[in-house]
C-alpha cells in the first residue's frame, strides 16, 4: 500500500531557513542543510524548499544550498520559488533537485508547465496553488507569495496544469497557512478529487490530528508542514507513531 | 569503475550522487566505447518507453547495452531502465525492447483506478517491497521488506516468475524488482530511498 507522505518544508531566506506566517513576518530558524539532515534522520519522506529570497543576484545562493543538500541527502527533494525560465529549472535540476515547484511562473506563462513537462518529465514538474475562499464559496489563485489574486478558480487551474503535464500539486491555503487551525480539508477534497495527480495539502496545521483529517477527510496525497516541525513541536515519528495509530499507511 | 548510461533521459546526477556518498567513483556516459570497458553498468532514466528506445538507437547504444550484459558484468536498470529490459511497452506499442527478460510493461488500470476512491496514476510515493527472494546477491546484510520511492504509470509483467526478486501492491501486486544472472533491476528508484536504497547500490557496487 502506497504510504501517505510526510513533508517537511523549508522557506529558504538568502541562504538561510526562515518560517513563514501568513507569508509575513519572517523569524530565522536555521541552516538548511543542518535542518534537511535532520527531517532526513527523522524519517521525512521527502523534503520541500522553497526560496523565497526576492532578488534575482540570489538565485547562485540558492543553487549552492541545492548542491548541498543533494549531496547528503537521498530522499526526493523539490525546489521552488522565483522559477521563470526552463533555463531555471534546468539549473536547480542539475545542482541535484529532484522536482520543481512553480507558481507565478505558472500562471503568467501559460506553455511553462507543458514545455518544462516535456522536457524534463511530469515526475519533476511541481504547481504550486495558493488558494483562498471568496465570497461566493469557491477559491480563487493568488501569486506573488498571496499578494495578487488572479481571475482563475483553484479547482479549474489544478485540472488545467494536470493537463498541461504537471506531476504533482502543491496546495496550500491561504485563508489556514500560518494559523494552526487545521487543513481547509474543502478545498483539498474539491482538488484531490479533480485530478489524478498527487496533491500535497498545505497551510494550517497545529495538532496531529489535523493531519488525520486532510489525509483520510480530504484524501490528500500527503501533507506539507513547516512550523509544525521547526520549533520541535513534533518530530515526523511522533506524525508517524500518530497516523498509524489512526490506521493510515506512513513509510518507517 | 561504474558507469552510467546517459542517453538523453532524466536526471542522472542524482545515481551518481548516491554513489559518490556510498564511496565508490562513476562516470556518465554517452559514449559506446565506455560503456563497453565498464566493469558495471547503470541504466537509469525516466520518460516514455518509445523516446528512451529511439534515443538509445541514436546513440547507438542500444546494441552496446545488450552486449554489455552478454559479458556477464553486473548490470542495473533503474524505473524506465527495468522497462526498457523487457521486450515492450503498451506505452508505445510496436517499439521492442532491450528483451534482456522476458515480458512487457503494462499501464496501471481497471477497477481500483476508476471511481472516486480510485488509486491515482503515476503511482508515485513510499511503497513497500516484498523480498520474495532473499539469496539475490544485491542484499548484502540481511535483507526486510521495505519501503522505497516510486514514479512510474506502467508496471513489468514478466513470463518467467523466477526472475522476480520483489512484488509491491498498488491496485493488484505488480514485480518492482527483477534479477536475471547478472542482470537486476528495480522499479523504485534505490537512489532516493533513503538507507535502504543505498544498501542496494552498495550491495550493487560490491558485487
Amino acid at each position: 500500500m502506497l504510504a501517505k507522505r510526510i513533508i517537511p518544508c523549508l522557506d529558504v531566506k538568502e541562504g538561510r531557513v526562515v518560517k513563514g506566517v501568513n507569508f509575513v513576518g519572517l523569524i530565522d530558524a536555521g541552516d538548511p542543510v543542518e535542518c534537511g539532515k535532520n527531517y532526513d534522520e527523522q524519517g521525512a519522506d521527502e523534503l520541500v524548499f522553497l526560496d523565497i529570497t526576492a532578488s534575482h543576484e540570489a538565485r547562485s545562493i540558492m543553487i549552492k544550498v541545492v548542491e548541498n543538500v543533494a549531496s547528503c541527502i537521498f530522499i526526493p527533494f523539490t525546489v521552488g520559488g522565483g522559477i521563470k525560465t526552463i533555463a531555471d529549472i534546468r539549473d536547480l535540476l542539475n545542482a541535484g533537485s529532484d522536482k520543481v515547484s512553480m507558481n507565478t511562473s505558472a500562471v503568467l506563462d501559460p506553455d511553462l508547465v507543458a514545455t518544462s513537462a516535456a522536457r524534463f518529465g511530469s515526475q519533476c514538474i511541481v504547481v504550486a496553488i495558493d488558494a483562498k475562499r471568496n465570497q461566493s464559496g469557491s477559491w480563487d489563485v493568488y501569486t506573488h507569495g498571496g499578494r495578487n489574486r488572479v481571475d482563475l478558480d483553484a479547482i479549474e487551474w489544478a485540472r488545467n496544469v494536470e493537463k498541461a503535464g504537471a506531476g504533482e500539486i502543491l496546495l496550500t491555503s491561504m485563508d489556514r497557512d500560518g494559523t494552526k487551525d487545521g487543513y481547509d480539508l474543502e478545498l483539498t477534497r474539491a482538488v484531490s478529487e479533480s485530478v489524478n495527480i498527487p496533491v500535497i495539502a498545505s497551510g494550517g496545521a497545529g495538532t496531529l490530528d489535523h493531519l488525520v483529517d486532510v489525509l483520510l477527510k480530504a484524501r490528500a496525497d500527503a501533507v506539507l508542514a513547516a512550523s509544525i516541525f521547526h520549533y520541535n513541536e513534533y518530530t515526523v515519528a511522533d506524525i508517524k507513531w500518530h497516523l498509524k495509530q489512526h490506521a493510515i499507511c506512513v513509510r518507517e | 569503475m561504474i558507469v552510467i548510461v546517459d542517453y538523453g533521459m532524466g536526471n542522472l546526477l542524482n545515481v551518481a550522487k548516491a554513489f559518490e556518498y556510498i564511496g565508490e567513483s562513476v562516470k556518465i556516459t554517452q559514449d559506446r566505447k565506455v560503456v563497453a570497458r565498464a566493469d558495471r553498468l547503470i541504466v537509469p532514466g525516466v520518460g516514455a518507453f518509445g523516446d528512451a528506445v529511439k534515443e538509445l538507437q541514436q546513440h547507438d547504444l542500444f546494441e552496446s547495452i545488450v552486449d554489455f550484459v552478454g559479458t556477464g558484468r553486473p548490470c542495473l536498470g533503474i524505473c524506465l531502465g527495468l522497462q526498457l529490459f523487457l521486450n515492450e511497452s503498451s506505452e508505445s506499442p510496436g517499439i521492442p525492447g532491450l528483451g534482456i527478460i522476458d515480458g512487457k510493461n503494462i499501464l496501471f488500470a481497471g477497477k481500483p483506478f476508476e471511481g472516486k476512491d480510485r488509486l491515482k496514476v503515476p503511482h508515485m510515493g513510499w511503497n513497500k517491497v516484498r523480498i520474495i527472494q532473499k539469496t539475490c546477491p544485491l542484499f548484502k546484510t540481511g535483507v526486510e521488506d521495505a519501503f522505497f520511492y516510486f514514479v512510474h504509470s506502467y508496471y513489468a509483467s514478466v513470463t518467467n516468475r523466477a526472475y522476480i526478486v520483489g512484488e509491491t501492491e498498488y491496485g493488484i501486486t505488480f514485480a518492482s524488482m527483477l534479477w536475471k544472472d547478472n542482470v537486476f533491476a528495480t522499479q523504485f528508484h534505490p537512489e532516493k530511498s533513503q538507507r535502504v536504497g543505498l544498501e542496494l547500490l552498495k550491495g550493487f557496487a560490491q558485487l
